[in-house]
């Protein structure tokens, strides 16, 4: 059975060569690859045999874990989660105890080398490593010894890519991603709080296709779907270049549907799939919803300074952005000022229910 | 699919002057007619690769219109492969088998790759039939 290329798999559960064409078309629609692309990603199918995939939970909400089994292409996603082989995962294993870690040696045993290590969530350095243990085995030390004979990494989420909420100011636990400890491994980071799920699934496809991790930008990430920024792929861009922006989350400009970047969307510094892969069974995306973007799959955004705060705005006031605006950034620094103002004075002038101020809660 | 059709929800427009993405993928649709026409080079364009609404979505498929030929295809869940009004120009819509979409495209050729037959299953086809031909 473990010999058993994907083709034949399918084959076997009555899929044809059409249907297998058409997943193949679907899966390199998740990878983000041109559909030119699609005969190759079938030859490299048609070949694949079944990786040994071992995931590993640390410092983390299980929001990762939960986005992947909702997502909303579950015949693909289940024939994919079919035919990797996933020895350990501990939210989702039937075995617990001893059996769950004997299940993760064995595999560890007989895929040295060659298996894929999934981490989501952070690591706490805190205290020897001693704020979170799986069986009596630090976080620290179980990461160490997986990785050890692991062929590439992905880490999934935010927390295990950048070290995510649990390394919120002041990280009590001392909080690191898994980059921060493993520097000998071909690493790729999935980001988001959590992850889009066919984005998770397209990095295992990717693998499995090709048997090697895809293109990384600067921060790990695959470049097909962290290639641009949530703003550039936003549908609602065309508003922001006409000048047209909702001051507050009721007034006319939200109700028809106008740029947020007053609201303190993170679109522009953000890189992100959410525009075009969506959510909830491709229903919508947070900026689609009416809610700016937070920047969840960006290194830091946890203490990025206030969710409401618009990109262009200074932390504090105007008077602190002229004296910090060096000379180049005395331009932007006024400008900003003027946003400032015109923000606040429209906010008091529109006020309906809530405004950028009510959410701050700042005097 | 879920409870949310049962909430009076009223979503307001995006107001009458749309977010003009439909507009350019038109042109690039008609860009790849013209090299069918002179080359024979079919292009495939992955709809769910583009930052579209339903606004833009709904635009696109009104100016493409209907054309002579709908087909379905039975495999993996259903797909719907139908010509547009501009023959050549195809929308091939794939779905699991739960009838959710998986992938949609703009397929522009003489025929889209699903409705022809895999070599190997003309292959399997003749053995199959010499077979019960003997039987």
């Amino acid at each position: 059975m473990d010999d058993l290329t994907l083709s034949e798999r399918l084959r076997q559960r009555g899929v044809s060569r059409r249907g297998f064409m058409k997943f193949c078309a679907a899966t390199a629609s998740m990878m983000a690859l041109p559909p030119i692309l699609i005969p190759k990603v079938a030859a490299a199918l048609e070949q694949a045999r079944r990786p040994s995939v071992i995931w590993l939970s640390f410092q983390e909400c299980t929001g990762c874990t939960e986005s992947l089994t909702r997502s909303h292409a579950p015949s693909l996603e289940g024939l994919i989660f079919d035919h990797i082989s996933l020895d350990y995962h501990h939210t989702l294993q039937a075995a617990s105890g001893d059996a769950a870690e004997h299940a993760r040696e064995e595999a560890m045993k007989k895929h040295w080398g060659e298996y894929l290590l999934v981490v989501d969530g952070s690591i706490p350095l805190g205290e020897n490593g001693n704020f979170s243990a799986i069986a009596g085995i630090s976080n620290l030390e179980m990461l160490k010894e997986v990785a050890e004979g692991a062929a590439a990494i992905v880490s999934v989420g935010t927390c295990a890519a950048y070290g995510g909420l649990p390394m919120a100011n002041p990280n009590p636990t001392g909080a690191v991603s898994v980059e921060e400890i493993i520097k000998d491994k071909p690493i790729v980071n999935v980001p988001g709080c959590p992850p889009i799920p066919t984005v998770i699934t397209g990095v295992l496809a990717h693998f499995l296709t090709f048997g090697k991790l895809p293109e990384l930008d600067h921060l790990k990430r695959p470049k097909v779907f962290f290639g641009q920024n949530i703003h550039d792929r936003c549908y609602r861009r065309p508003f922001y270049e006409r000048g047209q922006f909702a001051e507050t989350f009721d007034d006319e400009g939200a109700r028809k549907g106008w740029c947020l970047f007053k609201l303190g969307c993170k679109g522009p510094t953000t890189y992100n799939a959410c525009a075009t892969a969506r959510w909830n069974q491709g229903t919508s995306w947070p900026v689609e919803s009416g809610h700016g973007c937070i920047g969840c799959s960006e290194p830091g955004f946890w203490d990025a300074g206030g969710f409401y705060r618009a990109l262009s705005l200074p932390f504090t006031d105007v008077g602190e952005t002229i004296l910090t605006a060096g000379a180049a950034g005395i331009a932007v620094g006024a400008a900003a000022a003027v946003l400032n103002k015109k923000t606040k004075s429209d906010a008091v002038n529109n006020r309906e229910t809530i405004t950028i101020k009510d959410l701050e809660k700042e005097s | 699919m879920s409870g949310l059709d049962a909430i009076d929800v009223r979503v307001e427009g995006l107001g009458s002057l749309g977010t003009d993405n439909a507009l350019p993928l038109l042109h690039e649709i008609r860009h790849a007619l013209e090299r069918l026409a002179s080359t024979g080079e079919p292009t495939t364009i992955d709809l769910s690769s583009i930052p579209f609404s339903q606004h833009d979505r709904d635009r696109l498929f009104e100016t493409l219109g209907e054309g002579e030929v709908r087909a379905r295809v039975d495999a993996f869940g259903p797909s719907t492969v139908r010509e547009t009004a501009f023959p050549g120009v195809w929308l091939v819509q794939h779905a699991n088998p739960h009838d959710e979409e998986l992938s949609a495209f703009i397929e522009i050729s003489r025929l889209p790759n699903i409705l022809t037959t895999p070599l190997a299953d003309v292959e399997d086809s003749a053995v199959a039939l010499a077979a019960k031909l003997a039987g």
